[in-house]
Formats: structure tokens, C-alpha cells, sequence
């Protein structure tokens, strides 16, 4: 055979389709492009028009002062930022324990154990499905059940405590599915490494897995604190909408994404309910960037520099 | 067949070893006695079970499901299914096939084992990241720089690390599944000459793909081969000279020129 046999294309029809092939890379660069473009100009717009309405009532005195009540929708919006910030922590400290426990378990020890009992095999891909179903849940189905649950059969009625319980039922399944993902990703070499230096599991988990890891947790736990402070639905029903600064777990309260929806629903006050959420979007970003700064320090002292 | 070499002492005595994966026979009947302070090659064409051998030294593949064991391994004259797996392994350390180093700083990588079997004292852990640094070669290069990443280094100062990380622990065998085999050959070189010095202190098995390296860089060399059944067996267990120039059989000739494999 000569070498013009492996010849796949000749040159001629090369530099014939060459245009042609020229333009489609072209269109689909503008496409991809533009989709890019258009996603990110919707985006900045809701923020920058939220934002820009907002200012209009945002001062001092509005951050400073609790809502008022009535239709008129008079006062500010001081009480509901505490009792956001107070929602995150106690169903972030709640649910992140458990979802990462959780992960650790399925991802660590579900195998092992289910080699030696095969019912417990059946129970790990039942709480499996469980968690890919609940993630996809609505949350006001979280509400109802938090509502049956805490506020009237163990009477902790609308409360920081039956909020707080609920809204840590509803991100559990994302903390349990991020950091299941986070553990998996991890290399098994990894491990190998460190059980082959006579490390025990459980140190290899917590030395080597876990810090690994720790960029997808963190991950999945900011996505639960903005959907904590996102939901409006499951905290009507669970939290009350006290306008009150909530003293105890047993006070009712009012957090930042409910305020917005009863002025927005039961006031003339819409301009308020702007600025709130101008305040909420200013908190989400500032919360993210907090977390993300923390995470790369933390990483950064487990890891070594990389320069 | 079985080899005892006479004036050698013994490390590791494996006696009529068989692994499986399930039903599937990895390994036939293996008897062969690892002498000490010595370093014995491994080598074979690909699937004859040489990884799931040296593999068996820490048990290892106690992680992997379904794998099942007979015959015994003695480390010193214990049956190392008989010892806790943790104490084994502080006593059989190992390198793997891609440089592995943990995504921790230079130091805490090397003191990783020592930190896992309770030591404290900062003193005491900066002296054996250096000693062990030093003696896997690496010492000067990153003496100034010991809290930047593992992974920041080269991929030979990283397998350099990791034999330095599998120093620290204190092993009197040392493991190692292809170290070389991701490496430049300048690396690999690096990685043979620190091979040669180690053997003063510690027991040496490898298990290389590379005939030249096996030649350059063992003592004693076994050849193993599997059977129509996939199941790898002993052929021959010798002088790594006698293996490589004179072998007795001719399965291991055909190998080592290069007629199969």
C-alpha cells in the first residue's frame, strides 16, 4: 500500500468544505455567545432594578426601625434581618452535621456494612431515593409537614424553634447530596495513602477525606443558606409574622423574604418591599462572599500555598 | 516451584499463596521467600496478578469486596493475616503507581503517619520530616518552602515525597507498585538511585513494567506468568544477574528478550 491510502480526506475537498465549516464554528460561537450574554444582562437587570428602587427608601432609619403593621406598612425592616440571621444559624447548625454525617455514612460505610447485612442494603437505597426525592420536594410541602409536626401535635407553635426545625428538614437533603458528591469526588488514592501508612479509617476520613472535600461542603451549605433565606412559603406557615425581635426559640417572627411577601401582598407599601429586598439580595451576596473567603483561608491553611 | 536463597535471611516467607476476586483465581499457589535488606523485582506481562501480590504484603486489597485469601504470608516469621491491619501497615509501608501526595503542605504529608500513630511533639516531628525528607532526596529542594502544597511539586519531587511520607512511619519493607512508571526518565533515574540507597535500612519489593529498570535497579528478580485460566504463577525467583543473563526457563527467556509480554 502506498501512503496515499491512509489519506482519509483529500486536500482538495479540505480546502472545498473549509469555508463552510469555518462559518458553523462562527454561528455557534455567536450562539453560545449570545445565550451567555443574555443570561448574565436578565440577571444583572433584576438586581440592578431591585437594587435602584430599593435605595429609594433605604436609609438609616429603615434598617434601624421594626415594621410597624397595618396596610399602611409603616416602619422598617430591623427586626426581620436578625430573625433571617437567627433562621440561617440555627438550620445551618442543625442540618449540617446531620447531612454530612449522613454523606459520610453512605459514601464510607454504606457498603461495607451492607456486605455484612444485606436488609441494610435495602434501607441505604431506600434513604437513597429518599434524599433525591425530598431535594425535589416544594417547600411549602416542608411547611405542612412542619406545621402538622412542630406547631401543632408537639405545640412549639409558630416559633423560631418549629422554623428553624422545619427549614432544616427542607436543606438536609442538599447538604446530604452536595457532600456525598464532595466525598465521592475525592480520589481514592487518597485513601489508599493513608490506610496504607497505618492510619485508621476514621483518620483517614477526618485527615485526608473530609478536608478534601470541605470546597464541595461548603458549597452545598451556601446553597442551603441561601435557600433559608429565599423561602417565604414553608416560614408563613411555620414561623408566624410577628414583627417582633423574636427573644427566645419559642417567639414567633418574621424573617426578611416573609416581610417582603406581606407588604408586598397585604400593604400599600410596595417601595418597602423593594428595599427589603434589595437588602436581602445585598445580604445574600455579602454571606457568600464571607463563606467563600473563610472556605479559601481554611483551605489554603490545610493545604499548603500553592505558589 | 519454591526458591530459599542459603546465607540470606529471610523477611517475608510467603508459602502456598492463592488470591481470589470472587470465583476468579488471581493468583496460583505462590511460595517464595523475600530476603532481607535486599531488593526484589517483580515482573511480568500485564494481568498476571504481580499488583495483587506485592498488594497482599499490607493487605491492601482488604478494601476491594469479594477478595479472598489462602495460604500464609509470614513478615518476620508472623502471619500477617494474623497481625491488626493498622500495625501491619506501619510496618509495611508502600509508594503507588502515580505520585500521591495528600493536598497538605510538604511537612504535614511527611508527618502524617507519625501524627496517625499519636505522636505529638512538634520537636520530635520536625526531626523526622527532616531526616525522612533527607533521606528520600528531596530535603534540599524544598528545606525552605516546607508549607507549600504537595501538589505544587514535580511529579518525581512528589514521588519522592510520598517515599519520604512512607520513611517517616518507620517500615522495615517497603512497597512500591510501578514508582517510577509516571515519571520523566531523569526523575526515574533519581527514583532508582534513591531505591539503591534505601536498601541498607529496608526490605525492597518492586514491581516494575520496565525490564531495564529491573536489571539496573534489583537484587533478586521474580518472574511471574499466568496460566490459560488467567491465574498468574511463579515461574522464577532468582539473582536478578542469573535471571536476566542465564535463566533456567524458557518462558522467562522469552520475556525478558521481549518475545511476549
Amino acid at each position: 500500500m502506498t501512503s496515499d491510502a491512509y489519506r482519509i480526506v483529500e486536500e482538495a475537498q479540505i480546502k472545498q468544505n473549509l469555508p463552510s465549516r469555518k462559518t458553523k464554528e462562527r454561528i455557534a460561537f455567536l450562539f453560545v455567545w449570545l445565550t451567555g450574554f443574555v443570561a448574565v444582562a436578565v440577571v444583572l437587570w433584576i438586581i440592578g432594578y431591585v437594587l435602584l428602587r430599593g435605595m429609594q427608601v433605604i436609609n438609616l432609619e429603615f434598617l434601624t426601625t421594626r415594621p410597624q403593621g397595618g396596610v399602611s406598612g409603616k416602619g422598617g425592616m430591623s427586626t426581620t434581618i436578625v430573625t433571617t440571621l437567627y433562621l440561617v444559624l440555627f438550620t445551618t447548625a442543625i442540618a449540617t452535621p446531620l447531612g454530612v454525617g449522613a454523606a459520610i455514612y453512605l459514601v464510607e460505610y454504606a457498603a461495607e456494612t451492607s456486605r455484612k447485612h444485606p436488609w441494610i442494603k435495602k434501607l441505604v437505597s431506600l434513604a437513597r431515593s429518599g434524599v433525591e426525592i425530598l431535594a425535589g420536594v416544594p417547600s411549602i410541602i416542608f411547611g405542612l409537614f412542619g406545621f402538622a409536626l412542630f406547631v401543632s401535635t408537639l405545640k412549639f407553635n409558630f416559633s423560631l424553634l418549629s422554623a428553624g426545625l422545619s427549614g432544616a428538614c427542607l436543606i438536609l437533603p442538599v447538604i446530604i447530596r452536595t457532600s456525598e458528591e464532595a466525598l465521592l469526588a475525592v480520589p481514592r488514592v487518597y485513601r489508599e495513602a493513608s490506610l496504607g501508612l497505618g492510619a485508621t479509617k476514621w483518620q483517614t476520613i477526618s485527615q485526608v477525606v473530609l478536608p478534601a472535600a470541605l470546597p464541595g461542603i461548603i458549597t452545598g451549605v451556601v446553597l442551603s443558606v441561601g435557600r433559608i433565606v429565599a423561602e417565604t412559603a414553608i416560614f408563613w406557615v411555620t414561623l408566624g409574622g410577628s414583627y417582633h425581635l423574636p427573644e427566645n426559640l419559642n417567639s414567633a417572627g418574621r424573617s426578611m423574604a416573609l416581610h417582603v411577601y406581606i407588604l408586598a401582598t397585604e400593604t400599600r407599601a410596595f417601595d418597602k418591599a423593594m428595599g427589603t429586598s434589595a437588602i436581602l439580595i445585598l445580604i445574600i451576596i455579602i454571606i457568600n462572599l464571607l463563606i467563600n473567603f473563610t472556605c479559601r483561608r481554611l483551605s489554603e491553611k490545610a493545604m499548603g500555598k500553592t505558589h | 516451584m519454591s526458591t530459599h536463597f542459603e546465607n540470606l535471611e529471610t523477611k517475608i516467607e510467603v508459602k502456598h499463596f492463592n488470591s481470589y476476586y470472587g470465583d476468579f483465581k488471581a493468583l496460583r499457589d505462590i511460595t517464595i521467600d523475600i530476603p532481607k535488606n535486599f531488593i526484589t523485582a517483580i515482573i511480568g506481562p500485564s494481568g498476571c496478578g504481580k499488583s495483587t501480590f506485592l498488594r497482599s504484603f499490607n493487605r491492601m486489597n482488604d478494601l476491594i469486596p469479594n477478595v479472598r485469601t489462602e495460604g500464609d504470608i509470614c513478615l518476620d516469621g508472623e502471619n500477617l493475616f494474623d497481625l491488626d491491619v493498622v500495625a501491619l501497615r506501619k510496618r509495611v509501608g508502600m509508594v503507588f503507581q502515580r505520585p500521591n501526595p495528600f493536598p497538605k503542605s510538604i511537612f504535614d504529608n511527611v508527618a502524617y503517619g507519625p501524627r496517625a500513630h499519636g505522636l505529638r511533639d512538634q520537636y520530635l516531628l520536625e526531626e523526622i520530616v527532616q531526616n525522612s525528607l533527607k533521606a528520600a532526596a528531596l530535603w534540599d529542594e524544598v528545606k525552605d518552602e516546607l508549607d507549600k502544597s504537595g501538589l505544587a511539586l514535580s511529579g518525581g519531587q512528589q514521588q519522592r515525597l510520598c517515599i519520604a511520607r512512607a520513611l517517616a512511619v518507620e517500615p522495615s519493607v517497603i512497597l512500591m507498585d510501578e514508582p517510577a512508571s509516571a515519571l520523566d526518565p531523569i526523575a526515574t533515574l533519581r527514583i532508582e538511585e534513591l531505591i539503591q540507597k534505601l536498601k541498607e535500612n529496608y526490605t525492597i519489593v518492586i514491581v516494575t513494567h520496565n525490564m531495564q529498570q529491573a536489571a539496573r535497579a534489583s537484587d533478586y528478580t521474580a518472574f511471574f506468568n499466568m496460566n490459560e485460566h488467567r491465574a498468574g504463577y511463579l515461574v522464577e525467583h532468582g539473582p536478578t544477574e542469573k535471571i536476566f543473563t542465564n535463566p533456567e526457563k524458557k518462558t522467562t527467556e522469552d520475556y525478558i528478550t521481549g518475545r511476549f509480554g
